[in-house]
């Protein structure tokens, strides 16, 4: 089962840029588009460098996919999938993510 | 009878099976008292052709063993017992129903198994796997009371799963991770040609779908929940997401076990103990598992000819397949992916009759590396000969694949760096295997550093790798899009005139005005440092945020853990012995690494974000403010003790240094600035090598230009002599704003002098004699920018909103537990992955 958990309240977010949120003991990413209107979510863990500073890269989008690029070596991560664009073998994870009354809340399996 | 050894085989499947045959038929039968552990509740059967026990083959007619096969030849099989551990002092094995088997020689033939992707919820009911015939009883068991059938994975196993489904009568479902079917065998092109055929057969594909949850749905069994907030609901799962070796017993004896999985062994398919052999799908040979059994059989006549001692070696295997996919041909061959240095690639592709082929060959075009067949593969096996036994081929290989012969052929110039040059360091990549990659279709950077993990490491090697690549392309004839990014039809330079005449202050704007999309972090950081060398506005104001890149957005230095550096500015060098011990005190205070950098000033690592305005703070109270270590902007001027104390020094670097560095400093521009000043012209401060030089003579400075340190050395020009101070100032005002204005993305000056037009002599026109009529318009820009600095620290600290990111979570006060230091030398530094891993435990233990 999953549910939505209330993570921050909008004006926590950064405007086409990311925070790191803790829930549940997971460190997650969590990107804002205004553009789009939307929140994105994943994981903050980089697979490439091993820190935790995925929420520090930059945002936007490549071939019509919405991307992370991390900020230590550049790769670029799908927003909406979490898999590498350089190497599909590698993703990191991904969370339905919205704003809801100005909330922001993210959905996790138990 | 009792002199014979004993020999014990672990695995009764399609090799261990084939292993027992061969050894038999050896010399080696009498050797050895034969004991084999059958895990499952039958002897070998063919598991390549298990899906026809959906077509009406019972379990007899897949046996691979016929029924007195081990009383004839005398071998002790325990049935549905498996071995549980092995112990190589004693040289026993022990098995789950406690049989003990002491041996001279062990041969494990585990086989693998198949992968579950560890999603919540894949240990549901009707949540299966395709290995066993207990799988498929399984399966048949759970389709009685399905309508749809979803098969996790879109490789050679999970297609043929999928046609088990729909023969099951299923609405069939295939979910693939990657972006196309077949990954492991077929290009884009192959890949797309069989999804289109096989969607045509009524089973739905999708691709690029991370499964992140699977719970109860609504109409079916299941709901899959992907990782893009799609959902699929499904009665019955399928996983067929790749297979990992079966190395645990292996491995609980401490048998040498690959990084990802095997049981390591050598071309005598021995294992790093020598009396333990591992053949099949559970052994590594050279970093490869094979997944097929073709090789498996040969590794298993490996061992069967070492055991009686006769020569013999396993060196690999062809991994060609040709399959019929749910009526479809399907065929790959050798180095489908064109990985091998230097390899070209021929593309065939009829859209009406749906047939896809792609050869793979030498550089020199004369063999045949690999070949992807898609829709009619006809040509397979004439493909596999050219393959494998290195065939010359025709003068035009790609009369091959083509209905009709073609003239065409790709030709190449000659080179300026020899093939050989290594452009990656990281990845020791030389120039000829980028070439390659370029030839086998590689268009874009993001392309190469896939193809060849050029620029994938440090990435210092990015613009060596863009100008190969341009320069490679232009050969090919290709045009070269000096675009920035595909969100922009401009160059840097362009959308400088862009933002200048149309006044534009936000890339919102501006991309609202000219791109298209959202942007990436290449033409974000272009014009966010365009801004700022425009407006000079405070970087972190709102529309700027999502423009800079990390260290720009937290005023430090990014480090491998995650931590930052922070450098003060120190002018010219100069420091008091209280700045020194206020720099001290900070580092000591905050647990910081402390260091000299080579820009005459001291860098404090280690610091964590929420400490980063804290220690701002305390810097800016000792009198410091930010060094810009962080930013494409002006980082140190240099200098040498100069006539001051120098016994030699005619004029004073120092004093001239320290002005220059507040004059400039904060100035953005395409890529850092560095700047030199020496006090006679034994050049201690190494003006030669900067940006911009500047060296004391008897009537006056000297000034030099377009000088790089670095990865490309470049000794600077001399600009022009004997200045005195007030018209060296002009001259560098202007220079640096024509730079700021003209120069590409991220070039130093030394580059951006090297490709302008005219070189030096233009840019001594447009300086010296203001050929432009620019003059005066540079000035007053830099003027502007001299006017409106800030130290973008004590403007942070000065804002709560800005603090707010400074903090590891939005949503808690701790700290990020993955940074974690270690002492050296009397300092901190990044534990590395081993010593991370025993904190971890420790911190478990307690
Ligand atoms: C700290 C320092 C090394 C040291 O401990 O001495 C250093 C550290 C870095 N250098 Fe450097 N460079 C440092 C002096 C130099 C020098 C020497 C100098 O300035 O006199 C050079 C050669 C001179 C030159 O630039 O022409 C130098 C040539 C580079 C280059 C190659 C530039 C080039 O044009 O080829 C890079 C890569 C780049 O910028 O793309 C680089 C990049 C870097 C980066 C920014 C890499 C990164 O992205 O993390 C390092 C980060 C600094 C940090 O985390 O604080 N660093 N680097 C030096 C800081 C000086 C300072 O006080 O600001
Ligand atoms: C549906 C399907 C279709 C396939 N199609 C093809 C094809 O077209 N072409 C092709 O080349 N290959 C194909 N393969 C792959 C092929 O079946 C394997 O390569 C081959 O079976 C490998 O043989 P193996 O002995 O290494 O492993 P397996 O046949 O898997 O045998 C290993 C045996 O060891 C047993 N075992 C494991 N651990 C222990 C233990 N500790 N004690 C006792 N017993 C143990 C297992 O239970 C198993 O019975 C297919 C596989 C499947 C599942
Ligand atoms: S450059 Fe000249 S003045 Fe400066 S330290 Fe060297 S000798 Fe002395
Ligand atoms: S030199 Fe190429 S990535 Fe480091």
């Amino acid at each position: 089962m999953s549910k939505w958990i209330d993570v921050c309240h909008i004006d926590d977010l950064q405007p086409d840029s990311g925070v790191c949120a803790l829930v549940e003991g997971r460190q997650i990413a969590i990107f804002y588009l205004p553009r789009l209107n939307a929140v994105y979510a994943i994981g903050n863990f980089d697979p490439f460098s091993e820190a935790n500073v995925l929420s520090r890269g930059m945002v936007g989008d490549l071939g019509g996919q919405l991307m992370l690029a991390s900020p230590m070596y550049k790769q670029h991560f799908n927003l909406q999938t979490g898999i590498c664009f350089e190497d599909a073998a590698i993703s990191v994870p991904a969370y339905p993510a919205r704003i809801d009354n100005d909330r922001v809340a993210i959905r996790m399996s138990e | 009878m009792n002199t014979k050894q004993t020999l014990v085989v672990i695995g009764n499947g399609m090799v261990g099976q084939h292993f027992l045959t061969k050894l038999v038929e050896s010399a080696a039968k009498d050797h050895f008292h034969i004991v084999t552990f059958c895990e499952e509740p039958r002897a070998a059967y063919d598991r390549v052709h298990l899906s026809e026990y959906f077509t009406g083959k019972s379990a007899e007619d897949l046996s691979l063993v016929s029924a007195d096969f081990f009383a004839e030849h005398g071998i002790e099989i325990h049935l549905g017992d498996k071995a549980a551990t092995i112990d190589r002092q004693q040289k026993q094995v022990t098995s789950a129903k406690g049989v003990v088997i002491r041996y001279d020689k062990l041969v494990l033939a585990t086989g693998s198994y198949p992968f579950v992707p560890p999603v919540p919820g894949h240990e549901r009911a009707q949540c299966l796997v395709y290995r066993t015939i207990e799988d498929l009883e399984a399966i048949k068991a759970a389709a009685e009371n399905s309508k749809i059938g979803t098969v996790v994975g879109g490789g050679l196993l999970g297609l043929e799963a999928a046609k088990a489904l729909t023969d099951l009568g299923l609405e069939t479902h295939v979910v693939e991770f990657a972006p196309r079917l077949m990954a492991v065998q077929l290009d884009d092109g192959g890949g797309a040609m069989l999804r289109h055929k096989i969607q045509a057969l009524g089973v739905k594909v999708h691709l690029n779908k991370n499964t992140s949850l699977i719970d109860d749905g609504e109409q079916c069994l299941h709901k899959m929940n992907f990782a893009d907030g799609e959902v699929l609901e499904t009665d019955l799962i399928l996983f067929s997401a790749g297979i990992r070796p079966r190395d645990d017993i292996a491995r609980a004896c401490g048998l040498e076990i690959g990084p990802r999985g095997g049981i390591v062994i050598d071309n005598q398919c021995k294992t790093s103990d020598p009396h333990i052999y591992a053949i099949g799908e559970c052994a590594l040979w050279n970093g490869q598992i094979f997944g097929l059994v073709a090789p498996g059989y040969t590794m298993a006549r490996t061992v069967a000819a070492d055991l009686s001692g006769t020569e013999a070696s396993f060196t690999g295997a062809d991994m060609s397949t040709k399959l019929k996919l749910m009526g479809v041909d399907v065929a790959s061959i050798g180095d489908a992916h064109a990985r091998t240095q230097g390899a070209m690639v021929y593309t065939y592709q009829n859209g009406s009759r749906e047939i896809y082929k792609r050869l793979v060959v030498s550089q020199d075009k004369k063999q045949l590396l690999g070949a992807v067949l898609v829709g009619e593969a006809s040509g397979y096996s004439t493909l596999l000969q050219y393959c494998l036994n290195g065939i010359e081929l025709p003068e035009n290989p790609d009369a091959l694949i083509l209905p009709q012969r073609s003239d065409e052929s790709v030709g190449l110039g000659p080179d300026a760096l020899p093939a050989s040059a290594q452009i990656c360091s990281c990845h020791d990549v030389s120039k000829g295997q980028i070439c390659g990659a370029i030839e086998a279709g590689c268009t874009t950077i993001g392309q190469l550093k896939s193809a060849t993990k050029a620029a994938s490491g440090c990435g210092g090697c990015a613009p060596l790798l863009k100008s190969v690549l341009d320069c490679e392309l232009i050969k090919l004839g290709v045009e070269v899009s000096t675009d920035i990014c595909e969100h922009f039809p401009h160059t840097r330079q362009d959308l400088y005139n862009l933002i200048m005449v149309e006044q534009i202050k936000t890339f919102d704007d501006l991309l609202d005005k000219h791109g298209r999309g959202l942007g990436c972090e290449v033409c974000k950081q272009a014009v966010g440092s365009i801004l700022a060398s425009y407006w000079n506005d405070y970087i972190l104001e709102k529309p700027h945020i999502g423009l800079q890149d990390t260290n720009d957005t937290y005023l430090a230095n990014m480090q491998k853990d995650g931590t930052y550096s922070v450098v003060p500015r120190v002018t010219g060098g100069e420091i008091t012995p209280d700045g020194l011990i206020a720099l001290g005190q900070v580092a000591k205070k905050y647990g910081l690494y402390t260091k000299i950098t080579g820009g005459q000033r001291v860098d404090l690592f280690g610091a964590r974000v929420e400490q980063l305005p804290l220690i701002w703070n305390e810097l800016i109270e000792a009198g410091f403010e930010s060094g810009h270590a962080y930013g494409k902007s002006l980082r140190t001027v240099k200098s040498c003790v100069g006539s001051t104390w120098c016994r030699f020094g005619i004029d004073d670097s120092v004093g001239l240094a320290i002005e220059l560095e507040n004059r400039y400093k904060g100035l953005r521009a395409p890529h850092k600035i560095k700047f030199a000043v020496s006090g006679c012209t034994r050049e201690c401060a190494e003006a030669q090598g900067k940006d911009i030089g500047v060296i004391a003579t008897e009537n006056g400075w000297n000034l030099y230009v377009c000088g790089n340190g670095g990865m490309k050395p470049r000794h600077a020009d001399l600009f022009a002599t004997n200045l005195d101070k007030a018209t060296l100032i002009k001259y560098i005002d202007r220079v640096l704003i024509f730079y700021v204005r003209t120069a590409a993305r991220l070039q130093r000056t030394s580059v951006w002098m090297e490709n302008m037009e005219g070189g030096l002599d233009y840019l001594k026109a447009v300086i010296l004699e203001d050929r432009l009529g620019l003059a005066d318009e540079l000035e007053q820009q830099m003027q502007h920018v001299i006017d409106t600095y800030q130290c973008e620290w004590k403007t942070t600290l000065q804002d709560e909103q800005k603090l707010k990111r400074f903090r590891h979570f939005v949503n808690s006060d701790q700290a990020d537990d993955n940074v974690v230091f270690v002492e050296e030398r009397g300092q901190v530094r990044p534990a590395n992955v081993e010593e991370r891993k025993h904190f971890k435990l420790i911190e478990e233990a307690a």
